[in-house]
This record gives structure tokens, sequence and C-alpha cells, in this order.
């Protein structure tokens, strides 16, 4: 929050994402920390009652939860790791996909607003993680050198490309991966977040300090944007818990696919 | 009347720069999309799905962009 005695306009910046304790004297409980608390809790008794009282005719609740369950069953894991073992995939996966999708719309529910993926840290938990898994899969399946040659050298490319190759392919496959899965997620949310404070921010000062009655009308009119990137940044939110689930998923399927 | 005084951090020109090549990358996405739902409607649902992923790895150039204009504010004059 920008103090109001000030008479000048304090751009928002990464200063923005500072949050405080909530409590004094727990130093590490701090929003996002109670934000992601509050996801995994609405995560876990949303699952539970659908499935509790799973019945052939669904009730509400289970159709609701066999709707998002089936969403990331079928069009992620099926299409992206094959059919032949994906089941293995899906319950990471759907906790993931649920995890991130709940932590970023929570940047749009009113009163919390905050996206927790803003802090670069659980960005890079949850890239880590994907690695670590799609990494160690693979690994499992075709041992550690047979692993490596199938990600650092792809089928039918000639042998003298093959010193050109293993590096560009091992960088972009093993070392950029969890670099840009983590980027991607922490800097649209740490974007969408700031785009909105310049719009309500701006707005509220160009309205109660710029003095003229014309800069408050521009000041409205900022207001109204800002209705408007709400909108989009939930889109954005929601398509970004998609790709990153995707790309895991993506990532998992190459890392375990067959030589064809 | 006095000449109208820009300030901030010239990242941001940078930041600008970098988004354009992204930009026109995620219009051909969605532009192949458009063309190919066009050609064979049944086949929608398919290339949407292949289409967020490149959209995603596209994406990430613009927000390399952001980060890095993050990275470098300030150290000019």
């Amino acid at each position: 929050m920008i103090a109001g005695v000030s008479t000048e306009f304090i751009p928002p910046g990464p200063q923005s994402f500072e949050t405080p304790p909530i409590f004094s004297g727990v130093e590490w409980f701090t929003k996002p920390v109670l934000v992601a608390t509050l996801s995994v809790i609405v995560i876990i008794w949303f699952f539970y009652g659908a499935s509790r009282k799973a019945a052939v005719v669904p009730g509400k609740l289970q159709f609701a939860g066999e709707l998002g369950y089936n969403f990331v069953r079928n069009s992620i894991a099926r299409d992206a790791i094959g059919s032949k073992d994906y089941m293995k995939y899906v319950p990471y996966l759907c906790g993931l996909f649920f995890f991130i999708l709940l932590n970023n719309v929570a940047a749009t529910i009113p009163l919390i607003q905050f996206p927790t993926f803003s802090h670069i840290g659980w960005a890079y938990v949850a890239a880590i993680m994907s690695w670590v898994i799609y990494n160690a899969v693979g690994i499992k399946k075709k041992g550690l050198w047979g692993y490596f040659k199938h990600q650092t050298m792809p089928a039918g490319v000639p042998l003298w490309l093959m010193p050109l190759m293993i590096p560009i392919e091992f960088i972009s496959n093993i070392l950029v991966r969890p670099i840009s899965l983590s980027l991607r997620l922490f800097a649209n949310m740490f974007a969408g977040h700031i785009l909105l404070l310049v719009f309500v921010l701006g707005g509220e000062y160009m309205i109660l300090h710029s003095g003229s009655i014309a800069i408050g009308g521009v000041g409205i009119v900022t207001l109204l944007m800002a209705l408007a990137i709400a909108g989009l940044e939930l889109f954005v939110q929601c398509i970004q818990a998609y790709i990153f689930v995707v790309l895991t998923a993506q990532y998992i399927g190459s890392a375990i696919a067959d030589e064809h | 009347m006095t000449a109208l005084e820009i300030t901030g951090d010239i990242a941001v020109l940078g930041y600008g720069l970098a988004a354009i090549g992204p930009g026109v990358g995620v219009g051909l996405i969605f532009a192949a999309v458009i063309n190919g739902t066009a050609r064979q409607p049944e086949a929608q649902s398919k290339l949407q799905s292949i289409a967020w992923i490149g959209f995603g790895v596209t994406e990430v150039l613009a927000i390399i962009g952001i980060a890095l204009a993050f990275v470098f504010k300030g150290t000019g004059a």
C-alpha cells in the first residue's frame, strides 16, 4: 500500500510484493504462505467431498470433481504422455494443476488478491519438482547413459553434426527447461499483478490527488480499464496453470518415449 | 510552455523492443490455428492443445525480457 500523505505518485514495483509477516514474531508466515495453505485446504475439501459419496449418478460436487479430474487425465496426461503409461503420473499432474490454478486465481479473488507464484521461490520449487520427476522417470526407464543419449542425440541426425547437437540438446532439454518453466509462471503472475497495480493506484491517484477535474475523468477511465485487465488476467492465470502442467506432462512424455 | 519531461528507466524501452519478436511469433501460431481450423474444423481441439504449448514456448521470450528489464534496471545512467 502506498501512504496517502505524499503528493507524489510512487509507481508500483518489486517493493509492492514485500509482504510483512501476518503475526509479528512468526517470520515465515506471510501472505503467500497463507494463500497456499488455504488453497491446499480448499483442494482437499473439494476432492474429498467429490469422491466421498461416489455414486453412479453423480451429485453436483462429484460432477464438478470428475470434470476437473477428467480434464487433467484425458486432455493433458493422456495426450502428452501416451495412453500406455500415463496413469502413473495423473495424481501428480492433477495435484499440480489445481494447486497452481487456485494460487493463480487467488490474485483475482477479492480480499485475497495475491498470486502466490509472484514470489519466485514458489515457482522455483514447482519447476524443480517437475524437473526431478521427468529426469528420474527417464533415468529409471533407460538408465543414466541411455537417458542422456536419448535426450541429447536425436535420431536421424548425421554423426558429424553430433558435436554441435549434443551441447545444444543438453542445454535445451536439461538445463533451460526448469528455468523457463519457473520464469514463465513467475513473470506472468508478477507482471499481471504489477499491471493491475499501475492502473488501480494510478487511477486512484488521478481522481483523489491530482486536483484537476479533467485528470480525474481520465482516472475513472483508468479504473474501468483496470476492470478489463482483471478479466484478462483471470484468463492468463488459468492458461498459465494449464501450460505449466501441459509442459510438465510433455517433458515426462519425451523422457520416457521410445525411440522411433 | 515547458518541455515535457519524461523520466523513467531505459530498460522499459528495451523490454518493448524485446516483446516485438514474441508478439509476432504468438500471432503466427494462432494464425496457423485459425487456418487449420478453417480447413479442418474437426481438428480444432487437437490444434488448440498444440498451439498452447507453442504459445508457452514463444511467450517465455517476452517473459525473459521482462525479467531482464528488472535485472538491468537502473544500472545505466
